[in-house]
């Protein structure tokens, strides 16, 4: 049951091969094996997420269910959930229970999935191998002295380990497709504006996307079919017609699925700064989708090179200001002891937040600070424009751009900690994305030394459904997506 | 001794009267319990979003279009960057660079010379909570309390050029201010409950002088009075120090109003750095030309123009003029009584509504929306007048009458009570004959060359016809039988 594909579970249950209480608790008690080595959720309410699962079996005895209904999915602990304790792993939220639902959460309850836990993160969603949270870091199912990559690395490590069929996660500069690869997943991080983000604890409002994790590209669209639409309670939301991303995946094709398909090989992704190994396992992919019928054309995106230094002036400007409202005052962490309200602050918020997210708050405070505002800020809002028309100028050329969607395969729990320079350029590929507000996807292709690597497909706006196609048409001519991790 | 010139700019803070706030579905009616109309967003719980209520936009569009300014096509929201607690969010948002209305003018009238003040810009912005540091009852002593009530109000900024060059000319200033966004129906202008607050920065400088002195900037001044007080005292204070050999240091200060005097609040060495940045949750304000057509086509007659109207087409004394376009509601009331009166009564609808009318709804304390005679009441009455069916005197008692709610018409009261005026002579004549010979004395008085006499017996005259007689045909026929 642990390997089904989310259709597959659908079917199950709708022919009652399975209840949804039955699911539930299988993937509970897998959670409660598993989890105290992995550390990948930060909360599980097993009476929470039955109860809901006898909802579901109701709804599906009602002949009522539909494509997610009754499956359990975890989600990253960022999305606010009613009820539930929602930390984005910090301590300053390490008593939060949120109020209200975030936007996300809510289609999942209306689509009828049960809520299976909230998943462990870099503080934030600040880090790339989830060892910034507060509740320690999650381990690589792969390998566990490995980290799972992040920020969404509790939900990558969660679904690797079949500990839930599927998760949601963020994606800010790479934090989805970054643990994807890392954990053998496929992720998406939607064109900017796709999902809302409302309820979403923003960590940089104008990157910050939200999108499916999943075993196969065919999961993710389920997923992401249920996630996206419209919402007037996030302005920068956008008001699309409703489409069905599995549409193009369902569509039957010939031997040469891909035929005509044009897909763009940027030189800036195939230069150095990649390891051998993974660097090995995304030209055998590209030569796989040439057998598939794509052809390959060379562009360039000469501005590539730029984006991790911008990306480290807007995100953390951004966070600065969206981590404000974390002043001890209303909710979260206040510190026991203080004078004056001066004292409250610093120290609510000395105590409340992790070095990684002090270290952005100041570069944010600092870049935004008069006298300097011009010199980084607005000069990495023109980089931004820069990668953006270089990204329009590449899909003249072509339909997908492929590339590696991290340099190296998962690196050791502390090996890059120390050096935020080092951790910040394992997002490298994944980051001009965010910044041009793309859509982009991180399949399997392969594994080095027993760990997997991730192939990153890249496509123009609102090609969600074409992305996932060519990602599922690879998966349908190649395993490696369905190659699961020892069990613990 | 130099002489100083005084220079002033003024920044007004407008609550805009819409029913929900700026960025969240909160009802921003004054004057409920605390924290009652603050939800998720206006308390910034982690994950909420703003959403932009075009209806504070409209309020921006309108006073825009009023001050004869630019409406920018794209403006932009920006974060203001601060720590306080009854600021949830940690930054309030504004707009900095590029705001929604650009440049204007407004003219204010100093004595007899009219001038223009110039205006920088309007921009919109969101209110803050308000910090409750008393009455909190005993259980809170020592604690200070948070009302986010107000947190996402709707503000519209409205900022001068340096213009204005004494207290009385910034007062003028924000009373016309005051009296337009009223008029506009943008705001309630309740300076009381804080819905329309001026700072005003002052500073002087050697008359002939080009480049301005340091400034200081006067905090929340919620009062007309405290205004002229505030900037008559800070002026006095800034030549002072300048004239004793001090500096002026560039500061924000506030008034007391017990002291009469301002008191620096911080100055500029601590003055924050706010960081101001484009709100990223928020997409740039687009306003097309549609939209603003769309507003002008709702747009009042503007209170220059109804005053220049008013004196032309109603032939009003410039003084009537100015006093019925004091608001909105005013000019409303005066116009529908004169279309119920008639066009020749306008005059004499002035005079009733500026002297009359005034007087009352001022003892009682009522506002003209509230008035207990209704315009068009009011402008029956004077049409009764007018044709001479009632005099000024039984016009006062069917007032009255209409006030206490003793008839529904000035036409329903004189004939029920019988007020018309007695206009037929020879009845007249037999009532003056019954006059003249009840008071033989006093006709001997007058005969005697007692003038006054004349005026008791006219008095007795109009007594015995209750009032109703016409007196200056009583004085006629009195003067003829005497005669």
């Amino acid at each position: 049951m642990i390997e089904q594909s989310l259709p597959a579970l659908a079917k199950a249950l709708a022919t009652k091969e399975i209840s949804s209480v039955e699911l539930t608790q299988l993937y509970l008690d897998r959670i409660a094996r598993h989890n105290p080595q992995l550390n990948a959720f930060i909360t599980v309410d097993p009476a929470r997420s039955l109860a809901q699962a006898h909802a579901a079996d109701a709804r599906l005895a009602r002949g009522e269910g539909g494509p997610l209904t009754g499956i359990p999915i975890a989600h990253k602990d960022i999305f606010c959930t009613q009820g539930w304790l929602t930390t984005c792993a910090s301590k300053m939220l390490s008593n939060f229970i949120s109020p209200y639902d975030a936007a996300v959460i809510t289609r999942f309850k209306a689509a009828g999935a049960v809520l299976l836990g909230k998943t462990n993160m870099d503080e934030f969603a600040m880090g790339s191998s989830n060892e910034t949270s507060f509740f320690g870091p999650v381990k690589n199912p792969w390998n566990l002295t490995c980290v799972p990559g992040g920020s969404s690395g509790g939900s990558a490590a969660a679904v690797a380990a079949r500990l839930a069929p599927a998760a949601t996660g963020t994606d800010t500069g790479g934090s989805i497709r970054q643990p994807a690869a890392l954990c053998n997943l496929t992720g998406m991080k939607p064109t900017y504006g796709v999902v809302s983000r409302y309820g979403m604890i923003a960590f940089a409002s104008s990157l910050d996307q939200a999108g499916p994790l999943g075993r196969s590209a065919a999961d993710c669209a389920v997923l992401l079919n249920s996630m996206a639409g419209f919402d007037e309670r996030d302005s920068t939301s956008l008001d699309r017609p409703g489409e069905d991303y599995s549409r193009e995946i369902n569509a039957v094709t010939d031997g040469q699925p891909l035929a005509g398909l044009k897909i763009g090989l940027p030189a800036e992704f195939f230069g150095d700064g990649c390891s051998p190994e993974v660097m090995q396992l995304v030209e055998q992919a590209i030569a796989g989708y040439r057998k598939l019928g794509a052809e390959t054309v060379a562009i360039r995106l000469p501005s590539m090179g730029l984006s991790v230094a911008a990306y480290y002036v807007i995100a953390p400007a951004e966070a600065s200001s969206n981590l404000a409202r974390f002043d001890g005052v209303r909710y979260g962490h206040r510190a026991p002891d203080y004078q004056d309200l001066n004292e409250m602050y610093s120290r609510s918020r000395a105590q409340g937040f992790g070095a990684e997210v002090k270290r952005r708050i100041l570069i944010g405070t600092y870049v935004l600070s008069h006298g300097y505002y011009d010199a980084y800020y607005l000069q990495a809002q023109r980089i931004r424009r820069l990668i953006a028309s270089d990204f329009a100028e590449a899909f003249r050329q072509c339909d997908v751009i492929i590339g590696p969607t991290s340099p190296s395969t998962a690196f050791k729990l502390g090996e890059k900690a120390a050096d935020p320079v080092q951790m910040y350029l394992s997002d490298i590929y994944t980051i001009a994305v965010n910044l041009a507000g793309l859509p982009a996807i991180s399949l399997p292709c392969g594994f080095a030394g027993g760990l997997p690597a991730g192939l990153q497909l890249i496509g123009n706006y609102f090609s969600e459904a074409r992305l996932l196609n060519v990602a599922h048409r690879y998966q349908q001519a190649n395993a490696w997506h369905l190659q699961s991790p020892a069990e613990l | 001794m130099k002489q100083w010139e005084v220079v002033i700019g003024i920044e007004t803070h407008a609550q805009l009267s819409t029913q929900a706030k700026i960025f969240s579905g909160s009802s921003t009616a004054f004057g409920a319990s605390p924290n009652v109309q603050a939800n998720a967003v206006d308390i910034a719980l982690p994950g909420v979003l703003p959403v932009l209520n075009r209806g504070a936009v409209e309020c921006a569009i309108r006073f825009g279009l009023a001050v004869e300014a630019q409406i920018a096509p794209r403006s932009v929201f920006a974060r203001k960057n601060y720590f306080y607690p009854d600021l949830p969010k940690g930054y309030q948002i504004s707009q900095y660079e590029l705001p929604v209305v650009v440049g204007g003018k407004l003219s204010i009238q100093i004595g007899e010379v009219e001038k223009v003040v110039r205006l920088t810009r309007a921009h919109l912005e969101e209110d803050a909570g308000k910090s409750l540091h008393e009455e909190l009852g005993h259980q809170f002593v020592g604690k200070s309390g948070i009302d986010l009530n107000r947190a996402g109000t709707p503000l519209l900024e409205i900022v001068t050029e340096p213009d204005l060059r004494s207290a009385a000319e910034a007062v003028a200033y924000a009373r016309v201010l005051h009296a337009l966004v009223r008029w506009i129906g943008i705001c309630d202008g309740n300076m009381q409950e804080g819905s329309f607050r001026c700072d005003a920065n002052v500073s002087v400088r050697p008359v002939g002088q080009t480049h301005l002195g340091t400034r200081r900037e006067i905090k929340n001044l919620n009062s007309f009075r405290f205004m002229q007080q505030a900037i008559d005292y800070e002026v006095q204070w800034q030549i002072a120090t300048l004239e004793d050999g001090g500096r002026i240091e560039q500061a924000t200060v506030l008034f007391d109003p017990d002291s009469g005097a301002t008191r620096a609040m911080r100055s500029k060495e601590d003055a924050h750095d706010y960081r101001y940045f484009p709100d990223p949750d928020l997409l740039p304000l687009v306003i097309d030309a549609q939209w603003v057509d769309r507003m002008r086509a709702q747009m009042p007659e503007l209170p220059a123009a109804k005053r220049d109207r008013l004196i032309t087409d109603y032939g009003l004394s410039a003084y009537d003029a100015k006093v019925l376009t004091t608001s909105l509601e005013l000019a409303g009331y005066y116009e529908a009584a004169v279309a119920a009166a008639g066009k020749s009564n306008a005059k004499a609808c002035a005079n009733w509504v500026t002297v009359d009318l005034a007087a009352r709804l001022n003892r009682e304390a009522r506002e003209i929306s509230d008035s207990c005679v209704s315009a068009e009441q009011l402008g029956g009455l004077v049409a009764r007048i007018g044709d001479g069916t009632i005099s000024n005197n039984i016009a006062k008692r069917v007032f009255d009458a209409m006030w206490n709610g003793e008839g529904s018409s000035a036409d329903e009261i004189i004939a029920r009570d019988g007020l018309q005026q007695i206009t037929d002579s020879s009845a007249l004549e037999a009532l003056i004959d019954e006059v003249l010979s009840a008071n033989a004395t006093m006709v001997g008085e007058f005969r005697a060359g007692k003038e006054k006499a004349f005026n008791a017996l006219v008095g007795k005259a109009m007594k015995a016809t209750r009032g109703q007689a016409n007196p200056q045909q009583v004085n006629e026929l009195l003067r003829k039988k005497l005669g």
